[in-house]
C-alpha cells in the first residue's frame, strides 16, 4: 500500500511552506523544519480570535505559516534575550474552537502540537484551507526540539500572558522530528492507527465482570475517543 | 546537624538532575521494550526518545519542556536534626524550586487555579507539594523531587469487594486505553496502582507507586507482586504502543501499593508516569555530605508496616543491662 510506505519517510520543509510543499506531505512522514515558527495557544487565541486584537507582527504569513502549540522552557538571559532549554508541545484538541478563525486571520497552514485533533477538525477546518497537522514525537523530544531553536526572534504579550502563553517567534533549523498526522485531504494517522488498535480492545474485557456501581456521563464504548 | 543551606543546594541539584537526566532503570526498561516492539511507528517513537535523552544529557537541557508539577517527597530519619527546623526545610525547597526554574530553565507551569495568576517560579499556594515520611534509627534526610505531567493518564474509582481483581483490571484497562489513545498518557510509562486506603490516600499511594518505585522493583507481598506482573502484561497486550500507535509498548513496569480500607469498599487509582520519568533523590547526611541517586527508596518496610509498634533498635551502650 502506498499509504503504508509513506510512513517514516523523511521530509525537510522551509518555512513559510508553499501550498505545493504542504500538499506533498502524507500521514506518517517524518518532518524537519527550517525558518521561523511561532507559538500560539489559548491566551493568544483569546486575544486575536475572540477579542479581535491586531496580530503583533504585520503580514504574519510572509514570516511564517507554522503555528506551534507550545510553551517553551524559557528564561531571560540577562542581556535582553532568552535562554531556551526544552521545547515541547501541548495537547491541541483543546484549541479546536478557535482554529477556523485563526487560520483565516493568520494564514497558518501548518499546525504543530501534541496528539492531533479530531477527524472533524481535519475534514472541516484544516483540509479545506490547505492546512495540515504535525504532531511532536514521544511526547516529547524537548531536548531535540530545543536544539533546533537557533534564536528567539521576538516575543509578544509576555507581560500579559506569561512565559507559557506568550507568542514566541523562533528561528529554527533542522527542527524536529515531527510526524504528519493529517494531510491536505484530511486523512489522519492517529485515526488510522486508532482503528487498528480498536479492533483488539473488546477481547481484553472478555470474561471480566461488570462493576457493581456504574457512573454517570461516561462512555462504555472503548472505541470512542474522549476528546 | 544538617545545615539549611545543604538542603537548599541539594534540592536545587535534584531539580536539575530530574529535569535533564533520564533515570537508568527507566532507560533500561524502554530499551528492552524497543527490542520487543514490532510496530514501526511505535518503535520509531521510542528510538527518538532515546536520542532525546542523549541530547538532554549532552546539552544539559531539559528532556521535556512541560515541567509538569515539580514537587518533593521528604523522608526524615528519626534521629535527624536540621538547622532552622522543618519549616526551614520547606522554605529551602521552595527557594530551590524558584532558583532551578530560572536557571535550568524549567517552564513556570504553576498558576492559581481560578485566576491563572503566576509568579513565574513554580511556587505558590500549596506548591510545590511536599510530602513527609519518617524512618526509624537513622539520622539522614532523603529529599526526592518528581516532575510529573499533570493532565492525562490518571483516574480514580470506588470499587467494592465483590468487584475483586476483575474490577481492578477493568479500571486499569479503562485508564490506559482512554489516555493511551494518541499517546496523551506519554506512554510507555511506569504505571502505579493504589488499592485501598481512604479516597485521598488511595490516590496518594498510586501516585507514589508510579513515581517513587523503580523499574524492576517488586512489592514484597508475593501475591501483590504477581498482580503487578499480571497487570503489566495485560497493559502490554492492549495492542497500543507509544503515541497510541499499533504496538506493545505501554507499561514499562507496574507497581501496586495498598492501604487498609473501609470494610465495604475497594478504592482504586491508576497513575501513569511519563516518557521522561523525572525523579532524583539526594541524601543529606548528618556529617554534611550529600549523595545523589535515582532510586527514591520511598517504600521502606517501616512505611508498609502492619502492626501497632515497630521494633526499636537499642543503642548498644544501653543494652548492656
Amino acid at each position: 500500500m502506498a499509504e503504508e510506505r509513506a510512513e517514516l519517510r523523511q521530509r525537510r520543509l522551509t518555512l513559510p511552506a508553499s501550498a505545493e510543499a504542504i500538499a506533498g506531505l502524507e500521514p506518517g512522514n517524518v518532518v524537519y523544519l527550517d525558518g521561523v515558527v511561532y507559538t500560539a495557544r489559548e491566551g493568544v487565541y483569546q486575544k486575536v480570535v475572540v477579542e479581535r486584537e491586531a496580530l503583533p507582527v504585520a503580514d504574519l504569513a510572509s514570516v511564517s505559516n507554522a503555528n506551534f502549540h507550545c510553551s517553551p522552557a524559557a528564561a531571560p538571559d540577562g542581556k535582553g534575550g532568552y535562554v531556551i532549554g526544552g521545547v515541547t508541545a501541548t495537547a491541541s484538541f483543546r484549541f479546536s474552537k478557535y482554529l477556523a478563525d485563526w487560520l483565516d486571520l493568520t494564514g497558518t497552514r501548518i499546525v504543530i502540537g501534541k496528539g492531533g485533533m479530531g477527524a472533524k477538525d481535519y475534514k472541516e477546518v484544516l483540509a479545506p484551507r490547505g492546512a495540515i497537522y504535525l504532531t511532536t514525537v514521544g511526547y516529547g523530544t524537548g531536548a531535540l526540539l530545543g536544539r533546533g531553536v537557533k534564536a528567539v526572534e521576538s516575543v509578544h504579550w509576555l507581560k500579559e500572558l506569561g512565559i507559557a502563553q506568550a507568542m514566541w517567534f523562533f528561528r529554527v533549523e533542522n527542527f524536529g522530528p515531527f510526524l504528519v498526522d493529517s494531510d491536505t485531504a484530511g486523512n489522519s494517522l492517529f485515526q488510522r492507527q486508532g482503528e487498528l488498535v480498536n479492533a483488539g480492545i473488546e477481547a481484553l474485557y472478555a470474561g471480566l465482570k461488570p462493576p457493581a456501581l456504574r457512573r454517570y456521563g461516561e462512555t462504555d464504548d472503548r472505541r470512542d475517543e474522549l476528546l | 546537624m544538617i545545615a539549611h543551606e545543604q538542603v537548599e543546594t541539594a534540592a536545587y541539584e535534584i531539580m536539575k538532575k530530574a529535569a535533564i537526566d533520564i533515570p537508568e532503570d527507566y532507560l533500561g526498561g524502554v530499551k528492552g521494550m524497543i527490542d520487543l516492539e514490532t510496530g514501526d511507528l511505535s518503535s520509531f517513537v521510542l528510538k527518538s526518545m532515546v536520542d532525546n535523552w542523549e541530547a538532554a544529557t549532552e546539552d544539559r537541557r531539559p528532556m521535556c519542556a512541560d515541567t509538569g508539577l515539580p514537587r518533593y517527597y521528604v523522608k526524615v530519619g528519626n534521629e535527624a536534626r536540621v538547622a532552622g527546623g522543618f519549616c526551614g526545610v520547606e522554605e529551602a525547597l521552595r527557594s530551590a524550586t524558584a532558583r532551578a526554574t530560572h536557571d535550568v530553565p524549567l517552564r513556570p507551569n504553576r498558576v492559581h487555579p481560578l485566576w491563572r495568576t503566576e509568579h513565574n517560579n513554580n511556587v505558590g499556594i500549596n506548591a510545590p507539594e511536599i510530602e513527609w515520611s519518617f524512618e526509624p534509627d537513622v539520622d539522614w534526610i532523603d529529599v526526592t523531587t518528581v516532575h510529573k505531567g499533570g493532565l492525562f493518564g490518571t483516574d480514580y474509582r470506588m470499587l467494592f469487594p465483590g468487584d475483586g481483581i476483575d474490577g481492578i483490571k477493568r479500571v486499569f484497562l479503562d485508564t490506559l486505553i482512554a489516555f493511551g489513545k494518541r499517546g496523551l498518557a506519554c506512554q510507555p510509562a511506569i504505571v502505579g496502582v493504589g488499592v485501598g486506603g481512604s479516597k485521598d490516600i488511595c490516590m496518594t499511594l498510586g501516585k507514589q507507586a508510579a513515581c517513587l518505585r523503580v523499574v524492576g522493583d517488586a512489592n514484597p507481598d508475593p501475591r501483590i507482586a504477581a498482580l503487578e506482573q499480571e497487570l503489566k502484561e495485560l497493559g502490554n497486550r492492549i495492542g497500543m504502543g507509544a503515541m497510541g500507535f499499533v504496538g506493545s509498548s505501554m507499561v514499562v513496569d507496574c507497581h501496586v501499593e495498598v492501604g487498609y480500607t473501609h470494610t465495604g469498599g475497594m478504592p482504586v487509582s491508576v497513575h501513569t508516569f511519563c516518557l521522561s520519568s523525572r525523579r532524583a533523590t539526594a541524601r543529606l547526611h548528618a556529617d554534611g555530605r550529600t549523595t545523589y541517586r535515582t532510586d527514591p527508596k520511598w517504600f521502606t518496610p517501616y512505611m508498609r508496616r502492619e502492626t501497632i509498634g515497630w521494633p526499636r533498635s537499642e543503642p548498644s551502650s544501653a543494652s548492656a543491662g
